[in-house]
């Protein structure tokens, strides 16, 4: 079977997972208010889908490693630890708490500008050292954690609600103007990526190689660190912390593609993203009644695709 | 030609390239030989803009390589480093078509197809270029690699330990497509090489480096000799000559 076809069945798939998703159960009656309710829906896991699967590859791709996720950046820790903070500082009636787009965009700039600061300070004394950049993020991603995890202990227990909500991702009520913002970022990011996409290739065979072949290595990695940064923010700041989906998803699309072209591989990830989102979604609202967040399900699939990676990888 | 002036290169405070400065002579070969820990391997790295430099002059055909773009050097010069690890999964072919891309940026056209077919042929791996590199032989892996280099067609080719691994019948087959890619194509060759013996046969230039600073270099006729070897290794040498070939005896 030809790549492009893969790509076909995966899109087919996804396109009918979509339509079950948005017209189940719909009648003369109701049909107003729940697909005022589903496509947002819809739009919003397409997007975290698409986000999540592109920063995951091309965070492999300049880590030259398959088994990590921009999790590892510490920016899901961050995101926690920004919402713990306004409720522990504010109380959970403030505005920025109430107003979504408020928080979206506080959370979004806060989480830009900690990566910005973090490869400036880091590339600047060591160069091109990314996995001095990766340990950092990992300590201060714990920090956040231990931080966040002091303050909720000290809230009203019925603060901490609010923040739990925060703490798994969730595709259940979502802001339709954030909806509009998040889609021009992404598009805005991906009409930049587009040139990159053979640079990623050559990026794929290692640093040594990409300079040799002509690749302004430190520029491209940074350049692609910022926007692994972004789209993790959006993606968080929409729905919640959800990396983990990225490293099931990329692999999963390299498994099944078996191609090393960016150009292929990123439309199948982001294509088995949206499938597993959609199907992860039907399984919550429709099997489940809501009672699972479907960050649990995947966390708990992606958990066990990940023992099997490791294993795999130590077989080799 | 690569004119090295002064060259420093210092790990915290250890200068593991040692104000070297050497040149490196058009349409040659030339080997770079000497201990563990000489520097050799730095040198060509910095050569090859893939390890910065701390202080000191590269030039490539006079021109300083700082000054240099990126893209436009990968034309001009390549390099083979001795662990060539890819994390991904590519066949031959694949492989080597990378090495058309400072060409054509990824899209290939037929006259990249052109080049990559022959440098397939010229390291005669046309029946196995649709193999994946994890299906290959130690010395077929280094004979896909240095077809990568053949492909992206510079004028300057370094080559770090190209014959580590290899057993004696591949290390000649390669030493002497080495040699043809000189003597036909015009190219020129550096490389570093542990095995003196290897180094006497097919070199026409010898540096030596010793603590990061070079101690001898010359035409491969002066090098070969008792004393400076000697003095470079530590070692006693015996040297031999036979059939054209001077031969050295060190065991």
């Amino acid at each position: 079977m030809s790549i492009k076809n893969k790509i076909n069945i995966l899109g087919f798939i996804s396109l009918i997972l979509i339509g079950l998703f948005v017209f189940i159960g719909l009648n003369s009656n109701n049909w107003a208010y729940l697909l005022s309710r589903r496509i947002p829906k819809v739009i919003a896991i397409i997007i975290t889908g698409g986000a999540i699967a592109f920063s995951s590859l091309i965070f492999q791709t300049i880590t030259n490693n398959r088994i990590l996720t921009p999790s590892v950046l510490g920016l899901d820790s961050l995101y926690i630890l920004i919402q713990t903070f306004i409720i522990f500082i504010f109380g959970s009636n403030n505005l920025i708490v109430i107003n979504q787009n408020l928080n979206f965009i506080i959370s979004i700039g806060l989480m830009i500008v900690f990566s910005w600061l973090l490869y400036k300070f880091l590339f600047q004394k060591k160069k091109n050292n990314i996995m001095n950049l990766l340990l950092v993020g990992l300590i201060l991603g714990t920090l956040f954690q231990s931080v966040s995890a002091f303050m909720q202990m000290m809230i009203d227990p019925n603060e901490f609600l609010h923040i739990q909500d925060k703490m798994f991702a969730s595709f259940n009520n979502i802001n339709t103007n954030i909806l509009l913002l998040s889609i021009a970022i992404l598009m805005a990011i991906g009409l930049y990526s587009y040139r990159y996409l053979k640079i990623l290739d050559v990026l794929s065979l290692g640093r040594e190689h990409s300079i040799n072949l002509g690749v302004n290595h430190d520029k491209t990695t940074k350049s692609m660190l910022l926007i692994i940064s972004i789209l993790v923010s959006v993606s968080t700041a929409l729905v919640g912390p959800i990396t983990f989906l990225g490293l099931l998803v990329v692999n999963l699309s390299r498994e099944f593609l078996k191609t090393y072209k960016h150009k292929y591989l990123i439309i199948g990830s982001i294509l088995i993203s949206v499938l597993a989102l959609v199907g992860g979604q039907l399984l919550t609202e429709r099997v489940f009644n809501f009672s699972t967040p479907i960050s649990v399900i995947i966390n708990f699939v992606g958990g066990f695709y990940f023992i099997y990676l490791l294993l795999k990888e130590n077989a080799q | 030609m690569i004119e090295v002036r002064n060259l420093v290169k210092e790990y915290g405070n250890k200068k593991v390239v040692d104000n070297v400065s050497t040149k490196i002579r058009d349409r040659s070969i030339t080997s770079f030989i000497g201990p563990n820990g000489a520097g050799k391997s730095t040198l060509l790295s910095m050569i090859s803009r893939i390890t910065h430099k701390n202080e000191g002059d590269i030039l490539i055909e006079g021109k300083e390589i700082e000054k240099w773009n990126s893209g436009d050097l990968a034309k001009k010069i390549s390099i083979l480093k001795q662990s060539n690890h890819i994390n991904i999964r590519l066949t031959i072919w694949e492989l080597v078509s990378f090495g058309r891309f400072p060409y054509s940026q990824g899209n290939l056209t037929k006259e990249d197809k052109r080049y990559i077919n022959e440098a397939i042929g010229y390291m005669r791996l046309d029946d196995i270029q649709h193999k994946y590199l994890d299906e290959l032989s130690g010395g077929q892996r280094q004979r896909a690699y240095i077809a990568m280099v053949i492909a992206q067609n510079t004028d300057y080719i370094l080559l770090d330990e190209p014959l580590n691994n290899l057993d004696m019948k591949h290390s000649v087959e390669i030493m002497k497509i080495l040699r043809r890619l000189v003597d036909e194509l015009g190219k020129t060759i550096a490389i570093v090489i542990h095995d003196i013996n290897f180094a006497s046969c097919y070199s026409d230039y010898i540096v030596a480096l010793k603590d990061g600073k070079v101690v001898e270099e010359g035409n491969t006729e002066k090098i070969i000799n008792k004393n400076i070897l000697g003095n470079i290794y530590d070692l006693d040498f015996k040297i031999q000559s036979m059939e054209n070939m001077k031969l050295c005896v060190y065991f």
